[in-house]
């Protein structure tokens, strides 16, 4: 059995790879795959736990995230061909009328 | 030990044999007449050689993402089905809501014209 | 194995939120089914009527606490308290938008329905009692807020502001799936009361120590994204700005308030055993929130700017009392919910009055001399203005009286006094549109347009503003007994 802490460095990879992505990506679809990257790494640690701890709560939540984070691309997908639609862009710096 | 796998390892003969059988025969039986288009190597339907990014007219857009939602929803369905014998009334009837709130979705973009192509 | 049992289900509890699903989900189909184009504004009635009803069916339950779901929801006072404060900012905000879509060409009928479920999704962060459910609660409201701001389809400061803010939503939903994910893992529960009572059975190992810490910090790090507190706060003022109005006013007083409403619950219930680590972090969040959020407000000559960075100052003086979670600051905190949703609610009403068709400009020009032409827009404006400045006698004021109060008696004086003094600062600029109103000639004629849903949302809360400012004790006695049965 491969103990849990491998699973736990493994997602805390991938999380610290999503954080980057989302951090230094410009395009919009790139930025949204990091997202999923981020979820997908918590999924691993909440799945790993789990199975260490013989208890199914954290696998729960697994599904309910999977089904948030569909909705929230599809969000972002629609979001995205409507800026596509009058910008011609997927690049995210491009877009910025908005100035902080 | 090792003897539990061995039907496997007889599929996974059977289904050698039947390949190679199949790409032998029909290769030495077949009629060959070759134009562009067979020659030309398979990329699903795509074509092969042109500019990579084109154009999709935005209708597969709307459909993907209703796709993504719809098909990622089912999810639920799948611990349903592991323990529907021990739930039985009230698991039936909390699905039954569950499927109801998609539906609700489902018609409004039907009667929005989501479906319609073109 | 045993078999499976669904475990006691009591539906009563949920009554409000189930109304208010239930009936968004009804009023889409028969928006798309019944209401035919150009009369979309009867979708909007109906949805204040549901959002009423939704408040009504709360009524009997005042005196029904329990939980259900495995004690993943609860219904007490607070959570009722709070989803009324919900139901009232959604029916305002719907109230606002009846003719703010129109005159815009962006009326389209789901809106009210999403209002609806953002309302219900704040609903749920009241009453969630469970990570998981918090989860949903804060995404079922983010994600229609999402769509909400990127409503003013194809204006592109519409849509822009919506990309960034799902952007760094879901940056923040990332967080805190994975904190949820490392607490679990430190204690093998999602529940808060089960955190609890783990923390205060034994003492932790190491090991579970780091993992609990750092779950808890990226929770606390998602929460103050969505509630927009320095140093995470970068995204509001932009949403606000190309956010229509209406929307922009529903998240100043709605996100805000169910966000730190739910964080009160996480702090004070599941950590509240290692209070000795995140207090000093909160307090320095509250203090920075709060200078950052007055001093940015004060170069902005965009109201709606103006009101954004006026709002991140709010969320640092609410903090306040979810800090000292103590019953006093929870009470403060339930009072300067209500007082500051009002207000709030009120000033975006008179800018929407006062935005005109195709614009996006929001000067605070268009206010000078607002007085000659609308004198009670203007009196109207100057009240929201003091209370927001925290100018006796107004809502405003009582409420952060009541919450420096709690946070000096909880231990942080100098927190309070960072609060008193960042008011002062506030009130230059909330002072300064008063002066424009009253005391400038108009830079250009701006013709204010009113109509009934707007001017309902400006004298209700007008009058609740003074209301609450003049005889407090009423509304002060109803968040004493919310609390009653918060366990405290």
């Amino acid at each position: 059995m491969v103990p849990t802490a491998y699973y736990i460095i493994l997602s805390a990879a991938l999380f610290t790879i999503g954080v980057l992505g989302v951090l230094i990506r410009r395009n919009a679809i790139v930025v949204f795959m990091s997202v999923e990257l981020m979820l997908n790494a918590a999924n691993l640690a909440l799945v790993a736990f789990a199975r260490e701890r013989l208890n199914v709560d954290g696998q729960v939540l697994v599904f309910f995230v999977i089904t948030v984070a569909a909705a929230e691309v599809a969000v972002g997908l629609a979001l995205l061909v409507a800026i596509f639609r009058t910008k011609n862009t997927a690049d995210v710096d491009e877009v910025s009328t908005l100035k902080g | 030990m090792l003897g539990a796998y061995l039907p496997i390892l007889v599929m996974f003969l059977i289904a050698v044999f039947i390949a190679a059988f199949v790409i032998i025969v029909s290769s030495l039986l077949g009629p060959r007449r070759s134009t562009v288009r067979k020659l030309a190597p398979y990329e699903s339907g795509m074509e092969p050689i042109g500019p990579a990014i084109r154009r999709i007219p935005v209708k597969f857009y709307v459909v993907a993402m209703l796709f993504i939602v719809f098909d990622i929803e089912v999810v639920f369905f799948y611990p349903y089905a592991l323990v529907f014998r021990d739930l039985a009334g009230p698991g039936l009837v909390a699905m039954g809501v569950f499927f109801l709130v998609l539906v609700v979705g489902f018609v409004y973009e039907w009667k929005k014209g989501a479906l319609k192509w073109e | 194995m045993e078999p499976l049992q669904i475990p006691p289900v009591n539906l009563i509890l949920l009554a409000p939120l189930l109304t208010v699903v239930g009936w968004a989900s009804a009023l889409l189909l028969v928006d798309v089914f019944l209401i035919p184009e150009g009369k979309k504004k009867l979708t909007g009635y109906l949805a204040i009527a549901g959002l009423l009803v939704a408040g009504l069916v709360g009524l009997p339950l005042w005196n029904v606490s329990g939980s259900t779901f495995s004690g993943m929801l609860v219904l007490d006072r607070y959570s009722l308290s709070l989803t009324w404060i919900f139901v009232i900012v959604g029916a305002l905000s719907i109230a606002m938008a009846l003719d703010y879509l129109p005159r815009h060409g962006i009326e389209q009928g789901e809106f009210y329905p999403l209002i609806m479920f953002a309302v219900a999704g704040m609903i749920l962060l009241a009453q969630g009692t469970d990570l998981i459910v918090l989860f949903l609660g804060i995404e079922a409201l983010s994600i229609t807020l999402y769509i909400l701001t990127g409503f003013a389809y194809p204006r592109l400061t519409s849509e822009e502001a919506a990309m960034k803010y799902l952007v760094l939503g879901a940056f923040a939903a990332g967080f805190f799936v994975y904190g949820i994910a490392l607490v679990y893992g430190a204690t093998g529960t999602t529940s808060l009361a089960g955190i609890a009572e783990f923390l205060g059975r034994q003492t932790l190992v190491a090991e579970d120590q780091t993992l609990l810490l750092a779950g808890a910090g990226m929770v606390l790090i998602a929460f103050s994204f969505k509630t927009a507190l320095v140093p995470f706060h970068m995204w509001t003022p932009d949403v606000y700005e190309g956010s229509p109005t209406p929307v922009a006013a529903f998240m100043s007083v709605g996100t805000k308030g169910a966000a730190l409403a739910a964080l009160l619950r996480v702090l004070a219930f599941a950590f509240e055993g290692v209070q000795a680590y995140w207090l000093p972090v909160l307090a320095a969040l509250a203090a920075i929130t709060m200078v950052v959020g007055n001093l940015g407000a004060l170069g902005q000559t965009n109201v709606k700017r103006m009101l954004a960075y006026s709002s991140i100052g709010h969320a640092g003086y609410i903090l306040l009392g979810i800090m000292v979670a103590s019953e006093r600051g929870a009470e403060a905190f339930l009072f300067y919910l209500l007082a500051y949703a009002l207000t709030n609610l009120g000033a975006f009403g008179v800018v929407i009055a006062l935005e005109q068709q195709g614009e996006s400009v929001w000067s605070i020009e268009d206010f000078a001399g607002l007085y000659q032409r609308r004198p009670m827009l203007a009196v109207a404006m100057a009240l929201f203005m003091f209370s927001l400045a925290g100018v006796p006698p107004t809502a405003g004021f009582m409420a952060k009286f009541f919450i420096f109060t709690a946070a000096y008696e909880g231990g942080l004086g100098w927190l309070a006094l960072v609060g008193v003094i960042t008011s002062a600062i506030a009130a230059y600029f909330y002072l300064r549109v008063v002066v424009k109103m009253f005391m400038q000639e108009p830079a250009r004629e701006v013709q204010p347009e009113l109509n009934r849903g707007l001017n309902a949302d400006i004298i209700i809360a007008g009058v609740a503003t003074l209301l609450i400012g003049l005889v407090p004790t009423p509304f002060i006695f109803l968040a004493q007994q919310s609390l009653v049965a918060l366990g405290g």
